[in-house]
């Protein structure tokens, strides 16, 4: 084990080396730069292509090419560089194209605030671009899970052929702390097999190998409605269907795989916080704080937003009866927790710029203590 | 075709989809010669293109790895499959809306880092899969779904612009000029660099037919008449050359 210490958006270029990313393709936006800065220096010193684009577009579509010619590729980018990404990312979901994107919040809507902190574009990972579609978005809380979700991100992508985004926040990627690398990580592959159905059968759950350009394979790629050979199948509703169909199915049937939490105190907690990201380490704080007093409180914590994790309702105890979900948005996850669970679920939305600290939380919880 | 140029063409695939009378047919067989004539390997091959019917020439045609991406976008694309893999050959093909309009922002930084791709821009000067409307290549005067009274605005020169951004190749033909452009495309794949190459290619659905050049022929015979030769150009007054095309090789990147 070696020990960093590093800062979230540092450690996020570590682990997307390890995961054995080798191309980088980037706009400078604040406040995600710093991982383009540290990746355009590691990739010289290892071999890795490294490309500074025009804009945000260009650099998604770049990834996306190298991703076809064979290369794990990242893309780094904030809030508005985000929303200009968001036609690459239906183009990545609709070819199945494995790609991973990080966005490191900042205050919106809009230019907002560059180096303030956010979660508000939790949303926008999901919908962002058009048509029904899924993507996978992970959310670390630590410096040390900035580089572990990253390469659970590449091995997701790889593993389901799907667009993984790392939704983290200026606050974990300006944050230092230590981070330990340990030696033995899992890193997955995507299947290369040669074959010449490439888009999927009608096992609707099945992710199908990807072949490489430049072997041979005369690779047919394209966003528009496709058979499971690549040919453009534009006026057909079947093949739409079972195309859409399996885009969504592929990551929902396997959500149970994907998602990932955390849990504090869970067990006899009769007020649960739901929390993610930055906001979490406040949440802990503030049960840790409150249970020292005797109270009956617990935390769940997501690492995975999307798919949301609509199974916590098994994760949260019979006792729980209240819900709180402290956001630095306006209530983008709480929203979606509704969809799932009965009993009552308590906002706090902060949207100014500022982490939410844990004596607010706390002086928010007493009132359901 | 002759029957050994089926080779390049992806099994299955007879025909194009293209309207009668258009000239990028035309285009798809003289970039098929040129890479025959060139004994190239379709297998290290890798054809990008944008949105628009010209993005169709090379998908799903081409026996060769495609990459038909979103609108505008061809060059980005390419860009990062060439910068990983450098002995992927990469073509892009798309057209004047895709990559003047839409892309325009992508041709011009393509050409300042001299990324070794093969920029063949199918220009037909109207956005015809989305019913005709004006784009960047459309001449003044032009009668649109979108300019009625006539398109007030002047033309982008395409190849003036990517020599400024640093091409190291520009070249204009028609494909009333099959020989030229033949060469031309066998040129640019030689040329270690960006090389461009813009094809006047005419659209008799979407553009001739409210242009008064009603059949294929007037089209063709219309592109003819625009067209002049670069060497005959500096022989001519600029009075003569109102309303010409000058085609032509326009740096050279032999060297």
């Amino acid at each position: 084990m070696v020990q960093h210490y590093l800062s979230g958006n540092e450690a996020i270029v570590e682990g997307a080396i390890r995961a054995g990313c080798r191309y980088y393709a980037g706009y400078p936006i604040t406040p995600s730069t710093e991982i383009m800065e540290r990746i355009s220096v590691r990739f010289s010193e290892i071999g890795g292509v490294f490309i500074q684009m025009e804009d945000e577009i260009a650099a998604i579509c770049s990834v996306i090419g190298a991703s076809w010619a064979g290369a794990k590729a990242l893309t780094a980018t904030s809030g508005p560089g985000f929303s200009l990404m968001q036609e690459g990312i239906g183009y990545a979901a609709m070819t199945e194209t494995p790609i991973v994107v990080v966005d490191v919040q900042r205050a919106g809507p809009s230019t907002g605030q560059a180096t303030r902190v956010a979660s508000g574009d939790v949303m926008q990972a999901k919908w962002g671009s058009s048509g029904d579609y899924q993507v996978i978005a992970v959310c670390p809380w630590s410096v040390q899970e900035a580089y572990e979700q990253t390469i659970n991100a590449f091995n997701l992508a790889e593993k389901y052929r799907v667009p993984v985004i790392l939704l983290t926040e200026e606050a974990i990627g300006h944050l230092r702390e230590r981070m330990d690398v340990v030696n033995d990580i899992e890193i997955f592959n995507h299947k290369k097999k040669r074959s010449t159905d490439l888009f999927g059968t009608e096992e609707r759950d099945v992710c199908p190998p990807m072949p490489t350009f430049g072997e041979g394979e005369k690779v047919l790629v394209t966003g528009s409605t496709h058979d499971g050979y690549g040919f453009r199948r534009t006026d057909d509703p079947i093949v739409q269907d079972q195309l859409v169909s399996r885009l969504n199915e592929k990551i929902i049937n396997n959500s149970e795989k994907i998602i990932d939490y955390d849990n504090y105190y869970l067990e006899d907690a009769k007020v649960v916080i739901i929390s993610y990201g930055f906001t979490a380490r406040s949440s802990l704080f503030a049960v840790e704080a409150l249970r020292a007093e005797g109270e009956k409180i617990g935390m769940l914590r997501l690492k995975t937003l999307w798919p949301f994790p609509d199974s916590l309702k098994k994760h949260i105890g019979a006792n729980a009866n209240v819900l709180f979900v402290p956001e630095m948005n306006k209530g983008q996850v709480a929203g979606e927790i509704r969809k799932y669970v009965s009993c009552q679920v308590v906002t706090f939305t902060q949207t100014n710029g500022e982490v939410i600290y844990p004596d607010i939380i706390i002086e928010q919880l007493r009132r359901y203590l | 075709m002759p029957r050994d140029m089926r080779q390049y063409l992806r099994p299955g695939i007879t025909s194009t989809p293209f309207c009668p009378g258009c000239g990028h047919g035309i285009l798809m067989g003289l970039i098929l010669r040129a890479i025959h004539q060139l004994e190239l390997n379709m297998d290290e091959m890798l054809f990008v293109s944008g949105i628009g019917c010209a993005a169709w020439i090379p998908s799903p045609h081409f026996n060769a790895d495609t990459l038909h991406i979103l609108h505008g976008r061809a060059i980005p694309a390419a860009t990062g499959a060439k910068l990983f893999n450098p002995k992927l050959r990469v073509m892009v093909i798309s057209g004047d809306g895709d990559l003047a309009d839409i892309g325009g922002n992508h041709l011009i930084h393509a050409a300042r880092r001299n990324i070794d791709l093969t920029v063949i821009c199918a220009s037909n000067m109207v956005y015809s899969m989305t019913g005709g409307q004006a784009s960047s290549t459309t001449s003044v005067g032009a009668f649109t779904q979108t300019t009625t009274q006539g398109n007030p605005y002047q033309p982008l020169d395409l190849c003036r612009l990517v020599i400024a951004a640093g091409a190291k190749y520009a070249a204009r033909y028609s494909v009333t000029q099959p020989l030229a452009l033949i060469t031309a495309i066998k040129k640019a794949l030689h040329i270690n660099g960006f090389c461009f190459i813009e094809v006047l290619s005419p659209c008799p659905t979407q553009f001739g037919r409210h242009n008064q050049l009603n059949t294929p022929v007037d089209m063709i015979k219309n592109l003819m008449e625009k067209c002049i030769t670069k060497n005959r150009a500096n022989k001519s007054s600029s009075e003569e050359l109102k309303g010409k095309i000058i085609t032509g090789e326009f740096t050279n990147g032999a060297s």
